[in-house]
């Protein structure tokens, strides 16, 4: 077996910096419970992402170049707490530098470092029993890049499983998209409100009382619309309750 | 016409539609997951029949001529269309030369595609849909909605009004009921058409044989009684050999319905030969370009090698919200969004790649795993080189710039984070005022049918930050 790394760099996300500061505060408390050094590239912005799925490629790659160069001036894994902007960098990065062969091979060396946060937890460091506890009845929304684009799918399952009193509600159609897509829900807010709605329904008859996924664009969606709804169901990335009750 | 967003507000709302399109995209999707999880080395079968149909596409042009020279060889006449029109315009002629009046026809998406029935009646033809979901089009003087279900914008309360008022029939909403109700108006139409048109699943071109597979045995039906039976063929439906087919056929009717195979089969050679008793005396066959060859070379090629089994259709969560109306053409779902723009030009269709979330469940359920999620952002690539709103453009290309420079990102996220946490009562925003910082239009987008949470008020850096410092 491989040594595991002991040390990671957190690509932290532009969501979780801007509004979600504490799923950030979550990751680094998950991965030093677990002995792992953290460290944060203080100069990264965004992986691009919103420009390059608009159809601004030129524009999308500009952030993806400097987000590259930064992150190979950079050593060991690199964690991301998005199946959405990981999925970005692995593959739609070497897509948008496909004929750019000087630099193609910095993108391809950055890109297999980068893990999803409990990909990273999981397959890297052998751990789906962090020791956490939380009495609650969560709903889990598998996100589509985090299931389709990147295959995750028993990783966070299984670290859920090990959460001590955590009760796992089943979701009708869980493999159906909350329809977030990123700037298509403020696109078309006719389709993307109506295929959320039928998802918060979905989450509604599975009695949870939380939503625990591991992005937080979907994550945002569907609180925005809980909110207007007026419901009190509380929306959770994966670190947030894996950190729960952590000693 | 109208725009995809006008169009999306007529049917979003749409109870019915909802619906219906639930219940039968469902059904679809879940027969399909069955019966693809039942087949023996399905992910071999997939990734065989993937490569038999680009292999055609690589190769496309000598293909078609060997594929020619087959049907040739078989007794059939070959006729080539550039576009819809001189297709239609073939057969008419045929039509006009013989003095026939009456045609059937079995479901075809490309005779939907060229507006046949229009044309021939403008000629004066008699024109009778024999597929069940067709001939209720037909009636109802409606446009199909689905490639493989015609009418599944349609409830079945629906369907028997339809033929209550178009057929002088009681009224009555049970399936089985319709059918017959059907069965005898057409049956009769069946013996007295002269010339029978279909469409073609695929053609083989090692043997030039059409295959055309239906549920309801009027392929069969359209293909045999008449004397004269036209098979209208777009280019890309060719496979290689037999054993593609077999390919071809193990995954289609699983994906489209969750069958193993469709009820009829139909293989066809050529016109009846000496010994045989039934059959038609002439066979013609239109092979169709409208458009395709301008697909070939770009990006979007893969798309070419669909099967038309509708499978992204009915897992595509913006379909099953919208159904296929919506979409604005022949093509609705997944499929749609990137054919359509392709034959008849991005500039106008453009809305259509926009039309996802790029949740990739098309490409997961796809029996020949096109990845029309990339096919989408190719085409919002070629999009945006076409006329976009000048903020828009700005704004991206600002976002470019200001990603790459980190002192001047935190500087704007600082002030664009103050001026929401402004602007917000209690950490969330209901609707943008309109202002001259951020672009309202499509913020307001987001807060139509969601709230806005506010920016925190420390960001994580800022956090990290700290803490670090309380270390030292």
């Amino acid at each position: 077996m491989s040594e595991k790394p002991q040390k990671i760099q957190l690509f932290h996300t532009c969501l979780v910096n801007e509004f979600y500061p504490e799923v950030g505060m979550a990751v680094v408390n998950v991965l030093e419970h677990l002995g792992i050094e953290v460290n944060v590239p203080l100069r990264q912005t965004c992986c691009g992402q919103p420009a390059y799925n608009t159809g601004f490629q030129k524009d999308a790659k500009k952030a993806a170049r400097y987000t590259v160069e930064l992150l190979s001036k950079t050593e060991g894994p690199i964690v991301i707490p998005s199946g959405s902007c990981t999925d970005m960098i692995i593959h739609q990065y070497p897509i948008l530098f496909r004929e750019d062969t000087d630099f193609l091979p910095e993108v391809t060396a950055v890109t297999k470092r980068c893990y999803e946060f409990t990909q990273f937890l999981v397959d890297v460091l052998g751990v789906s029993k962090l020791g956490a506890r939380l009495d609650a009845r969560a709903a889990y929304h598998q996100s589509c890049h985090l299931l389709r684009g990147l295959g995750i799918k028993k990783q966070p399952a299984s670290l859920l499983e090990n959460i001590e009193n955590l009760k796992i509600m089943t979701i009708e159609e869980k493999d159906e998209c909350c329809g977030f897509g990123g700037t298509f829900a403020a696109k078309h807010p006719d389709i993307s409100g109506s295929i959320m709605q039928k998802k918060i329904r979905n989450i509604e008859n599975s009695k949870a009382d939380m939503v625990v996924s591991c992005d937080m664009g979907c994550l945002m969606h569907l609180e925005g619309g809980l909110h207007r709804k007026g419901s009190t169901i509380k929306l959770r990335h994966i670190a947030q309750v894996l950190e729960a009750g952590l000693q | 016409m109208s725009t995809f967003s006008a169009r999306v507000k007529s049917v979003i709302n749409d109870n019915d539609l909802q619906i219906a399109l639930s219940k039968a995209t469902t059904k679809l999707s879940s027969g399909r997951e069955a019966s693809i999880a039942s087949l023996e080395n399905a992910d071999l079968i997939r990734d065989m029949a993937r490569r038999a149909k680009l292999n055609i596409l690589h190769n496309l042009d000598e293909n078609l001529l060997k594929f020619e020279h087959r049907l040739i060889d078989n007794g059939v006449n070959v006729h080539w269309a550039e576009k819809g029109t001189d297709a239609c315009e073939v057969v008419i002629k045929i039509a006009q030369k013989r003095g026939i009046k009456k045609v059937a026809k079995s479901k075809s998406m490309v005779s939907e595609e060229i507006h046949l029935n229009e044309a021939l009646i403008k000629a004066g033809l008699q024109v009778i849909e024999t597929d069940l979901g067709e001939y209720i089009v037909q009636l109802a003087d409606d446009r199909p909605s689905h490639i493989i279900a015609p009418i599944m914008h349609m409830t079945r309360h629906r369907v028997g009004e339809i033929m209550h008022r178009h057929l002088n029939v009681p009224y009555t909403d049970d399936i089985k009921e319709l059918a017959r109700y059907a069965r005898e108006k057409l049956r009769s139409e069946f013996l007295s058409a002269e010339i029978g048109i279909t469409g073609a699943n695929f053609g083989v071109v090692e043997t030039g044989t059409i295959c055309i597979v239906t549920n309801e045995g009027n392929a069969r039906m359209v293909t045999t009684l008449p004397k004269i039976h036209i098979v209208i063929m777009s280019l890309e439906k060719l496979v290689p050999t037999l054993a593609d087919l077999d390919l071809m056929l193990k995954i289609l009717a699983r994906s489209a319905t969750g069958q193993k195979l469709t009820s009829y089969t139909t293989l066809i050679h050529g016109p009846k030969v000496d010994e045989e008793n039934v059959g038609p005396e002439e066979v013609h066959v239109i092979l169709l370009d409208n458009g395709r060859t301008g697909i070939f070379g770009s990006e979007q090629a893969e798309i070419l090698g669909c099967i038309r089994c509708g499978a992204c259709l009915n897992i595509c969560p913006v379909y099953k919200n919208i159904g296929g109306h919506a979409y604005g053409d022949v093509y609705p779902g997944p499929i749609g969004s990137v054919l359509t723009p392709g034959l008849k030009g991005l500039l106008e269709w453009k809305d259509l790649p926009y039309a996802s979330s790029l949740c990739g469940a098309c490409k997961d359920v796809c029996p020949v795993r096109l990845d029309i999620p990339q096919m989408l952002l190719s085409l919002r690539k070629n999009a945006i080189k076409e006329k976009i709103p000048f903020g828009l453009k700005i704004g991206m290309k600002g976002f470019g710039i200001i990603t790459a420079y980190p002192g001047l990102y935190k500087f704007i996220r600082n002030i664009g984070s103050l001026f929401l946490r402004l602007i917000g009562r209690d950490g969330w925003i209901k609707r943008f005022p309109a202002n001259w910082l951020i672009p309202t239009d499509l913020l307001n987008g987001w807060t139509k049918v969601r709230d806005f949470k506010v920016p925190a008020r420390k960001s994580f850096q800022d956090m990290w930050i700290e803490r670090e410092k309380s270390y030292e």
